[in-house]
C-alpha cells in the first residue's frame, strides 16, 4: 500500500507535498504510531469503544443496586470484590461507579472517541486535503488521550477506590481525602488523567481548526463545506476556548489538594479535624467546571448534529433543508453555549439577579436548535427515505434531541429549577438530549463510515437488530426517569429505600434496570458486527451510499495521501441529492457544472 | 468447569451459525447490505409503529406515574410555582406531540422506493422564519414569566418579620438554630466547634444566647420563614421538595432562602391525594414487613456529600402558632447547654 501511494506521489510530484521521503511502513509507524489521519481515526474509535463499554457495564452494576438496593448480586462480587462484600454493593462504590461513568460517558466515549474519530477521519477527506495540517501533532494528541484512558482505567484499581465525588468533582469533596475514600489516590489520579486529556484534546483541536481553515481543495468554499466540518470545526473551536478553563480549575484543586493553598476551601471541619484553609470558595470552582461544563455539552452534541445532517441528506436523497440556517445555528448555538454556564448553578448560592441573566441566554438557545431540528424533519419531507442503520440512529437522534431539548426549558428556566435540580428529571433531560442524542450520531457515523474506514460493509441485519434494541430500551431507561424526578428523588442516591416518600417510585426503578441491562446487553449485537465486518464484511464499493462528499473518490483501499492522483476540485456544495437535470439522483461535489448550471 | 463447557459451546454454536450466514449470503443476488425496497417499506412501518407505540406509552405513563409525582404545594410561593410548572410542561408537551408524530409519520410516508423520486427542495426562508419567530415568541413569555417568578420567589416582600432559622450541614446530618426571642442568630463558625458545641456558636455574642439548637424543624403555619445555610465540611444541599424550594450549603459561606408554609402537617394527611399515595406506601410497606408510613415533610441532602448521602434527613413539622410556641418553648437556649 505504502508503494503504491509513493508510484503515484512520483507521478504527481508537482501536486502533492507529503509523501515524497522514501519510507515503508512497519507494524510500528503504520498500526500505533501512525501520523495518518485515517489510522488515528480507527484508533480514536476503538480507544472510545473500549472505554465505552467499561463506561456502561458500569451503568449496568449500579442500575442493579437501584431496582433491588441492599440485595446480593454475585456479579458484584466478582467484579467489585472488596467494594461489594457477599454482593451487597458497598455506597462508595456506588459513588465511584456513577462518577467514572460520568467521566468516561463525557469525556472518553463522547468527545474523543465521537469528535476524535470522525474529526479525524472526515476533515481531511471532505475537504480535499492530503492528511491533517500536522500529522505528528495529530498522533501526539491520540497519544495523550490513549495515555489518559490508561490513567483512568488505572485508577479504578487503587485501594482507596476511583474518584467518587461526581463527575463534577466540587470540591472540597473532591479535595479532602478524609472527606470519602474516592478523594484520596483515585482522585489525584483523575486529576492526572484528565490533565492528559484536556492537552490531548487542545492539540487536537487545533490541528482541525487550522487544517479546516487552510487545507481546503480548490472551491471548497466554505459555505460548499459539508456540515459535518461545519460541526467540527466549531466544535474544535469551543473546545481550544472552553477546555484551558477545566485546566485551570484542575490545576487549582491539584494545588488546594497537596500544597496547601486555599483556592476553593474555606472553614472546614471534615472527620473532627479543623482545617486551617482560609478565604477560598467552592463556587469558584462550579464557575470555572461549567465555563468548560456548558461548552462540552455543545462540545458532544454538535458533532453528532453534524454527522446526522450528512446522513439525513444522503439517506433522504435530498438537500438538507436550509443549509444557511443549519450552519447559522451552529454558530448561535455556539455563541451562546458560552454564557449559559450558570444554570447549572441556580441553586448554589450565586446572585439572585445572575440566575435572571442565565435564564434568559439559556432558554434562547432554544431557537436555534428549533431550527435544527424542523430543519431535519423537512428535510425527510417529501425524501426518497433509504433505511440504512446509519439513517435509522439519524432520525432516532431528531427524536431524542427533540424529547431531550424540550424538558430543557424547564430546567434552564431558575425559577422551575428550584425543585427539580439534581433530581432524576435533570437525569432524564442530559441523557436524552446529549448523551442519547450523541450515541446514536456516533452509532450513525460508526454505519455510515466503516466502509470508508475499513474498506468492508457491516452487516445491515444486525444493524437494524441493533437500532430498534437500543432505541427502545433507550427511551424506556430515560423517560420514567421523569416521573421519578417530579416526585422529588435526588440522584446520585446508593438507595431510596431510607425516605418512604419514595417507596412507590421503586417499581419504576425496576423497569428502568430492566431496559438498562437489555439496552446493554443489546450493545454486544454492535461490538460483534463492527468486529466481525472488520475481518470478514463484504468488500466495499467506493460509494456504497451514492453520496456526493469528496470522501468517496478516494480509493476504497487506503493511502497516505487519500488520492493517487491530483486532489480533486470543488464545484458544487455537498448537497445536490435528486437535483433536476441530472440522470442520477446524487452529483458529487467534483462533478463540474453542466452548460447554465447554477453553481451553489 | 461447567462455566467452561457452555462458553465452548457457545463458541462453537456461534462459529457455524456464522458459517451458515456467509453461505447463504454468497448464494443471495444482490449484497446484504444494499437497501432494498422491501428494507425500506418493513423499517418505515417499524418507525411509524414505534410513533405510535411511543406516544401510546407516553400517555400511559402520564396516566400510571403522575399520581406518584410530588402532591400540592405547601408554601406560599410552591403555587405559584406549580402553576409556572404547568404552563410550561403544558407548552413543551404540546410541542412534543407535535413534533414527534410529525417525524416518525414522515419517515414512514416517505420511505424510500424504487421508483420515488424526493423532491429537490433547498430552503424557504419564509418558513425558516416562521420556525424561529414562532419559538421566540413562545419563550419570550416563558422567559418573562419565569423570571417574574424566580425575583418574586428570591427577593419576598415581607410585610411581617420573617422567622429565622439556621439550617447546618455536616456529613451526614442536619441541625437547625433557630434565632429565639430577639430573632437574631449570634455569631457562629466551624473554628469555633469545641465539644458540646456542635456547630460552633459564639457563646461570647449576646445574640446568640436565646439561640435554640434542635434536631427537628418545626414552623408555624403562615409565617415566613428565612432560612440561613451553613455547611460544616462540604457542600451539601437543602432540599424541601414538598415546599419547593431548596438552596446549597457551601462551606465558608453563608447561604439563605425564604418561604411560608400553608399547610400544616395534619392537613396535609387529609388531603385525599396525599391520603391515596399514603395508602399506596403503605400498601408496599405492609408486603415487605416495615412500618406503616404517615405523611411528613422531610428534608433532603441533595448535593452529593460522601458515602451517606442517601440517607440525611430531618424532619419536618408545619403547626399552628400554638402548637410551634409550645414546642419552641421546650428547646433549650445556647445559655442554658453551653
Amino acid at each position: 500500500m505504502a508503494d503504491h501511494a509513493h508510484d503515484h506521489a512520483h507521478d504527481h510530484a508537482h501536486d502533492d507535498h507529503h509523501d515524497h521521503e522514501h519510507h515503508v511502513d512497519n507494524f510500528w509507524t503504520k498500526y500505533v504510531f501512525s501520523i495518518d489521519h485515517k489510522m488515528i481515526a480507527k484508533q480514536f474509535l476503538v480507544t472510545g469503544m473500549f472505554m465505552g463499554i467499561i463506561g456502561v457495564f458500569m451503568s449496568m452494576l449500579f442500575r442493579l443496586q437501584l431496582a433491588w438496593p441492599g440485595e446480593s448480586f454475585p456479579i458484584l462480587e466478582t467484579f467489585l470484590g472488596k467494594w461489594a462484600p457477599d454482593g451487597v454493593m458497598d455506597p462508595n462504590m456506588y459513588l465511584a461507579l456513577v462518577t467514572i461513568h460520568g467521566t468516561i460517558m463525557v469525556f472518553f466515549v463522547l468527545t474523543a472517541g465521537l469528535s476524535g474519530t470522525f474529526s479525524n477521519l472526515l476533515i481531511p477527506l471532505q475537504i480535499g486535503a492530503r492528511d491533517m495540517a500536522s500529522g505528528f501533532l495529530n498522533m501526539i494528541s491520540y497519544w495523550f488521550f490513549a495515555a489518559s484512558s490508561a490513567v483512568m482505567v488505572i485508577s479504578l484499581f487503587v485501594e482507596t477506590g476511583p474518584a467518587s465525588g461526581g463527575w463534577t468533582v466540587y470540591p472540597p469533596l473532591s479535595a479532602l481525602p478524609q472527606a470519602m475514600p474516592g478523594s484520596g489516590a483515585g482522585m489525584t489520579l483523575w486529576l492526572v488523567s484528565m490533565t492528559l486529556f484536556i492537552a490531548g484534546s487542545l492539540i487536537g483541536s487545533l490541528n482541525y481548526i487550522v487544517t479546516v481553515i487552510n487545507l481546503r481543495t480548490k472551491g471548497m468554499s466554505m459555505t460548499r463545506l459539508p456540515l459535518t466540518i461545519w460541526a467540527f470545526l466549531v466544535t474544535a473551536i469551543l473546545g481550544v476556548l472552553s477546555f484551558p478553563v477545566l485546566l485551570s480549575a484542575a490545576l487549582l484543586l491539584v494545588f488546594d489538594r497537596s500544597m496547601g493553598t486555599s483556592f476553593y476551601l474555606s472553614d472546614i471541619m471534615v472527620v473532627g479535624e479543623m482545617l486551617t484553609n482560609q478565604g477560598g470558595s467552592p463556587i469558584l470552582f462550579e464557575h470555572l467546571f461549567w465555563f468548560l461544563g456548558h461548552p462540552e455539552v455543545y462540545i458532544i452534541l454538535l458533532p453528532a448534529l453534524g454527522i446526522t445532517s450528512e446522513v439525513i441528506a444522503t439517506n433522504s436523497r435530498k438537500p438538507i433543508f436550509g443549509y444557511r440556517a443549519m450552519i447559522g445555528s451552529i454558530l448561535a448555538i455556539a455563541f451562546l453555549s458560552f454564557i449559559v454556564w450558570g444554570h447549572h448553578m441556580f441553586v448554589t448560592g450565586m446572585n439572585p439577579f445572575l440566575g435572571s441573566v442565565f435564564t434568559f441566554t439559556t432558554l434562547l438557545i432554544a431557537i436555534p436548535s428549533a431550527v435544527k431540528a424542523f430543519n431535519y424533519i423537512t428535510t425527510l419531507w417529501k425524501g426518497n427515505i433509504q433505511f440504512t442503520p446509519a439513517m435509522l440512529f439519524s432520525i432516532g437522534l431528531v427524536s431524542t434531541f427533540v424529547a431531550g431539548g424540550l424538558t430543557g426549558i424547564i430546567l434552564g428556566d431558575s425559577a422551575l429549577d428550584i425543585n427539580v435540580h439534581d433530581t432524576y428529571f435533570v437525569v432524564a433531560h442530559f441523557h436524552i438530549v446529549m448523551g442519547l442524542s450523541a450515541i446514536f450520531g456516533m452509532f450513525a457515523g460508526v454505519y455510515h463510515w466503516f466502509p470508508k474506514m475499513y474498506g468492508r460493509m457491516m452487516n445491515k441485519s444486525m444493524g437494524y437488530l441493533h437500532f430498534w434494541l437500543t432505541f427502545v430500551s433507550a427511551y424506556g431507561v430515560f423517560f420514567p426517569m421523569h416521573f421519578t424526578g417530579l416526585a422529588g428523588l435526588p440522584r446520585r442516591y446508593y438507595s431510596n429505600a431510607e425516605f418512604p416518600i419514595f417507596d412507590e417510585l421503586q417499581d419504576i426503578n425496576v423497569i428502568i434496570t430492566m431496559f438498562a441491562i437489555g439496552g446493554g446487553i443489546a450493545q454486544l449485537i454492535f461490538i460483534f458486527n463492527f468486529f466481525y465486518s472488520m475481518w470478514r464484511g463484504p468488500k466495499a464499493p467506493q460509494n456504497p451510499w451514492n453520496s456526493n462528499t469528496l470522501e468517496w473518490t478516494t480509493p476504497v483501499e487506503h493511502l497516505h495521501g487519500n488520492w493517487p492522483g491530483a486532489i480533486p476540485e470543488v464545484h458544487r456544495w455537498a448537497y445536490d441529492y435528486s437535483k433536476p437535470g441530472h440522470d442520477e439522483d446524487f452529483v458529487p461535489q467534483n462533478t463540474p457544472l453542466k452548460d447554465g448550471e447554477q453553481a451553489h | 468447569m461447567i462455566t467452561l463447557i457452555v462458553l465452548v459451546l457457545a463458541v462453537l454454536t456461534a462459529l457455524q451459525l456464522i458459517r451458515i450466514f456467509e453461505l447463504s449470503s454468497k448464494a443471495r443476488k444482490t449484497a446484504e447490505y444494499v437497501v432494498t425496497d422491501r428494507d425500506n417499506n418493513n423499517q418505515g412501518w417499524l418507525m411509524l409503529l414505534f410513533g405510535i407505540g411511543f406516544i401510546a406509552a407516553f400517555f400511559w405513563m402520564l396516566f400510571t406515574w403522575l399520581p406518584v409525582t410530588l402532591p400540592k404545594p405547601a408554601s406560599e410561593h410552591g403555587v405559584d410555582y406549580d402553576n409556572l410548572m404547568e404552563i410550561s410542561m403544558l407548552v413543551i408537551i404540546a410541542m412534543f406531540l407535535v413534533v414527534q408524530p410529525i417525524l416518525f409519520y414522515f419517515a414512514w410516508k416517505y420511505r424510500g422506493a424504487k421508483d420515488r423520486k424526493a423532491t429537490y427542495y433547498e430552503h424557504n426562508n419564509r418558513l425558516e422564519f416562521i420556525w424561529t419567530i414562532v419559538p421566540a415568541l413562545v419563550l419570550a413569555v416563558l422567559i418573562i414569566y419565569g423570571m417574574t417568578t424566580w425575583s418574586n420567589v428570591m427577593n419576598p416582600k415581607n410585610e411581617q418579620e420573617p422567622l429565622v432559622i439556621e439550617v447546618y450541614a455536616q456529613q451526614f446530618k442536619w441541625t437547625a438554630r433557630y434565632a429565639g426571642k430577639d430573632n437574631q442568630l449570634g455569631y457562629a463558625n466551624v473554628r469555633l466547634i469545641k465539644d458540646a458545641n456542635v456547630i460552633g456558636v459564639d457563646t461570647l455574642d449576646t445574640q446568640a444566647a436565646d439561640d435554640q439548637i434542635t434536631t427537628e424543624i418545626h414552623l408555624p403555619v403562615g409565617r415566613p420563614v428565612l432560612f440561613r445555610f451553613r455547611s460544616q465540611d462540604v457542600i451539601h444541599s437543602a432540599y424541601f421538595p414538598h415546599f419547593r424550594a431548596q438552596m446549597n450549603c457551601v462551606p465558608g459561606m453563608t447561604t439563605q432562602f425564604q418561604f411560608t408554609p400553608t399547610v400544616t402537617t395534619a392537613e396535609m394527611r387529609q388531603d385525599p391525594e396525599v391520603q391515596a399515595k399514603v395508602a399506596r406506601i403503605n400498601k408496599i410497606r405492609g408486603e415487605k414487613g416495615l412500618e406503616a408510613y404517615a405523611y411528613d415533610y422531610v428534608l433532603l441532602c441533595n448535593k452529593i456529600c460522601g458515602s451517606a448521602h442517601y440517607n440525611m434527613q430531618m424532619n419536618i413539622v408545619v403547626e399552628s402558632e400554638e402548637e410551634y410556641a409550645k414546642w419552641l418553648a421546650e428547646q433549650k437556649t445556647v445559655a442554658e447547654t453551653l
